[in-house]
């Protein structure tokens, strides 16, 4: 695996770009639909349908196996974070039936130059993230909700992004797996 | 190196792509008196050889074409019926052209929606738990590799059966079909593969590997 990923080498870009990139598609959005509730809406869509394009991508490149267990998940979700933002989450604040867990990221790149004008309050910003999450998991069949709890826009130290387990997708699981 | 096809199935059990390579053309050109010794029959809208093998011309081979006119399904391109062609004496000597029976994309579609049952008929049939589907399939002339990654897709390898390294093959062509055909805004999932450039990284992969060996790609 090791001469793929140097091959591989994701071709690094400057966060700014993506973060600007970001930035314009959202503030077109605002412009677009004047409901922010319906922004988050879409954004959360958006992130899902990386999503699910995403999680082929993240396979092929890491070559990881199947999830039994959502501590496997979470550490997984982290290296992702790591190879397509550039951060490293903390896994924290699990609920104790283990079905829970938060990523807190103490710098967000989609975030960094960004602040929230009074208006857009109630704006999940990055909730493109939260999509995409369930839209990958969705694609190894696990169902889960993901939202944001913290957000640094909101004034918060660091930004949390929640993920519950809802269940395993037993009908979707591909032959020879179930 | 030997690499006869690549096919890739979506999670469900579509064929979304298909790609023949350097499969050996095998075609024969003879002429024949009257009467015709080679029993020829109708099967699937197509004439092939029933019966009487020899000069390279095979039972199960078709009808590619009569004195260079071109045969499609039972009928020549200049609209003549081509068994009754075969059957009038003043015809004679004719041309004949035979061939293997290409395979038509319907028909590929429809073996690749066959494999589909097959290799969960496969993971069903193991006496372990929790067994895969089909992996390897031999055969004497080729060996069928297939990988199925965990969203379901199954991308399938058709080589020859003293090919080794296909593993690796189906790994890159993962990645492939991950960068080129699900990053393309304009793929939708599920569908056939229409991208161009996955196609040409996919080509440009064969060729290397034609030139360099399949373990150092």
């Amino acid at each position: 695996m090791s001469r793929s990923t140097t091959r591989f080498d994701t071709k690094k870009v400057n966060s700014e770009l993506v973060t600007l990139t970001y930035g314009a598609l959202v503030a077109q959005m605002i412009k677009d639909l004047d409901n922010t509730d319906d922004v988050s809406k879409q954004i959360e869509r958006l992130g899902y349908n990386m999503g699910i394009r995403l999680i082929e991508d993240f396979l092929a490149k890491t070559g990881s196996g199947r999830c039994l267990d959502l501590k496997e998940t979470a550490d997984k979700i982290q290296t992702a974070f790591k190879m397509y933002l550039g951060v490293q989450p903390n896994v924290t604040n699990w609920s104790s039936s283990g079905d829970e867990f938060s990523f807190m990221l103490d710098s967000n790149p989609l975030t960094e130059l960004v602040e929230l004008p009074d208006d857009l309050k109630g704006l999940k910003y990055c909730n493109i993230i939260c999509g995409a999450i369930r839209g990958a998991l969705e694609m190894v069949q696990l169902d889960v909700q993901s939202w944001i709890v913290q957000d640094q826009l909101k004034g918060d130290q660091s930004t949390e992004v929640r993920v519950k387990f809802i269940r395993r997708l037993e009908d979707a699981m591909p032959a020879g797996e179930d | 190196m030997v690499i006869f096809g690549i096919y890739i199935v979506s999670k469900s059990g579509g064929l979304i792509f298909n790609y023949d390579n350097n499969v050996p053309k095998i075609e024969k050109e003879k002429k024949f008196s009257y009467p015709l010794d080679i029993k020829l029959r109708v099967e699937n809208k197509k004439i092939v050889v029933e019966f009487g093998e020899r000069d390279g011309i095979h039972v199960g081979h078709v009808l590619y074409s009569i004195n260079g006119i071109g045969v499609t399904g039972q009928q020549m391109d200049d609209g003549q019926d081509a068994l009754e062609f075969l059957n009038k004496k003043e015809n004679y000597p004719v041309v004949i052209k035979f061939g293997r029976p290409k395979m038509t994309t319907n028909e590929k579609i429809f073996l690749a929606s066959m494999f589909y049952p097959l290799f969960a008929i496969a993971s069903q049939l193991s006496p372990e738990p929790k067994s895969s589907g089909i992996e390897v399939l031999e055969a004497d002339t080729f060996r069928l590799n297939c990988f199925q990654t965990l969203t379901g897709v199954k991308i399938m390898i058709v080589s020859d059966p003293s090919q080794t390294g296909v593993e690796i093959l189906l790994k890159r062509l993962y990645e492939i079909y991950a960068d080129y055909a699900l990053k393309n805004p304009f793929y939708s999932l599920e569908m056939p593969i229409r991208c161009e450039l996955f196609d040409n990284n996919l080509k440009s992969l064969l060729e290397q590997i034609e030139k360099v060996g399949i373990t150092n790609i």
